[in-house]
């Protein structure tokens, strides 16, 4: 007796899901990014409003001054849904689990200057209070923004932040007693030269507009601070001086930042290209928030660079505009 | 003239490295078998990092698509920007 295996095709009847296939067409399978993210924001038969916002739909794109007459046109560049960008992270958090255990193995601590350490844990430390600020205003536009496409990132983001707030915890613990982070709060709290970023981060935390928080927290503030701290201050200050160590435990930070951009960017052209004021609206909250977050780090520029500080900050700030005239709005 | 082909497992991975090559290769055709794409092309088939990095919008390490490359014909010439299969030596 003889068995013939056989391969035989099945064409699928349909390519992708009917709400999918209305925004990227049936002639071809849908990607992943695409299934996740097209036609999944709840947008129908909401009964109750909710009583904590009785002016709104439970999910409302009026929550936001910008108007866009489809929210799925902030797409995200970086095409993350669940499992890419847990996959993406995941290889990022292998390459730092292995700096620091570079920098354990080889005691590259105690090789740095003291004065070096305790520099870095000067600056670094209270920025774990900044990321988590950056944590709870994503969590807000998450919850608050519309269109999964914009929203389901800025979660992605939230969780980032927190990676980032983690990431510094451990490089304190590395660097330092564990002492190092309550005094990092204290900084926070008390010392002056943090005073006007920790407004800055709680004026944030009660910004009800989650396109105006996106901006604010995402485009102006770490548009500023990353390049200066982990840019200027990190890898060109710090690991000068002896410092390699603190470039190698930051070097999430940079690499996220350079990626993330790309989003926040493509969010705001996007958003800006959809109309002339959207577009006004847009630059008018990037001009406001970028003018405070220049004077929130002015004093931190100072207190880590010293004397080139100002230009240090002055460098974040013409790569910012750049960024924003990409983007097609006014910095 | 004679073909060259590159045929990759169809999931995920390989979806913007397919979408690449035909981008870049305006003569390639992509068969379609059950879970496999075959790319042929006559001559000569081009895999760039730039067009596959465009798709993504995320860094890509052309050794990856190892990963999920099932077979291919053609004298290869590689580096770490582009990938090319042809028939010249």
């Amino acid at each position: 007796m003889n068995i013939d295996l056989q391969a035989r095709e099945i064409k699928p009847l349909r390519n992708t899901f009917a709400h999918v296939a209305k925004y990227v067409g049936d002639d071809k399978p849908a990607s992943r990014y695409q299934e996740a993210t097209f036609g999944a924001q709840p947008s129908a038969n909401f009964h109750y409003r909710p009583t904590w916002d009785p002016q709104h739909e439970i999910f409302d794109a009026a929550r936001s001054k910008i108007v866009l007459a489809d929210w799925y046109v902030l797409k995200d560049p970086r095409q993350f849904y669940y499992a890419s960008w847990t996959m993406a992270r995941a290889r990022q958090q292998d390459a730092m689990e292995a700096n620091f255990q570079f920098v354990e193995s080889r005691g590259m601590v105690d090789k740095m200057p003291d004065d070096v350490r305790e520099k870095a844990l000067r600056v670094l430390m209270p920025l774990r209070h900044a990321a988590w600020g950056a944590n709870m205003n994503n969590s807000s536009i998450c919850a608050y923004g519309y269109g999964t496409a914009f929203t389901a990132p800025a979660m992605f983001h939230a969780m980032d932040n927190l990676g980032v707030a983690q990431y510094l915890t451990r490089l304190g613990l590395v660097l330092g007693e564990p002492s190092v982070l309550e005094e990092g709060k204290q900084a926070w709290l008390q010392d002056a030269h943090w005073q006007v970023l920790r407004r800055y981060v709680e004026d944030t935390l009660v910004v009800k507009d989650p396109f105006e928080l996106f901006v604010a927290q995402n485009l102006a503030l770490d548009g500023l601070l990353y390049p200066l701290v982990y840019g200027s201050f990190v890898d060109d200050h710090v690991a000068m001086q002896g410092g390699t160590a603190v470039a190698m435990l930051t070097a999430f930070m940079t690499e996220w930042h350079e990626e993330s951009a790309r989003w926040v960017d493509a969010v705001v052209k996007a958003a800006g290209a959809e109309s002339e004021a959207n577009r006004v609206q847009i630059s008018a909250w990037v001009q406001a928030w970028t003018q405070r977050a220049q004077a929130a780090l002015a004093p931190i520029a100072d207190l880590a660079l010293a004397d080139t500080g100002g230009r240090a900050l002055d460098d974040a700030a013409t790569l910012l505009a750049e960024r924003c005239r990409k983007a097609g709005v006014q910095g | 003239m004679s073909n060259v082909f590159i045929a990759f497992q169809h999931n995920e991975e390989s979806r913007p490295v397919v979408d690449a090559i035909l981008a870049d290769n305006p003569h390639a055709v992509a068969v379609h078998t059950p879970g496999l794409v075959k790319i042929d092309a006559p001559n000569r088939l081009q895999i760039r990092r730039a067009t596959i990095e465009e798709q993504t919008g995320r860094p890509y390490d052309l050794q990856q698509l190892h990963v999920n490359l099932v077979t291919l014909s053609g004298h290869i010439d590689e580096d770490d920007d582009e990938l090319t299969l042809s028939w010249k030596h």
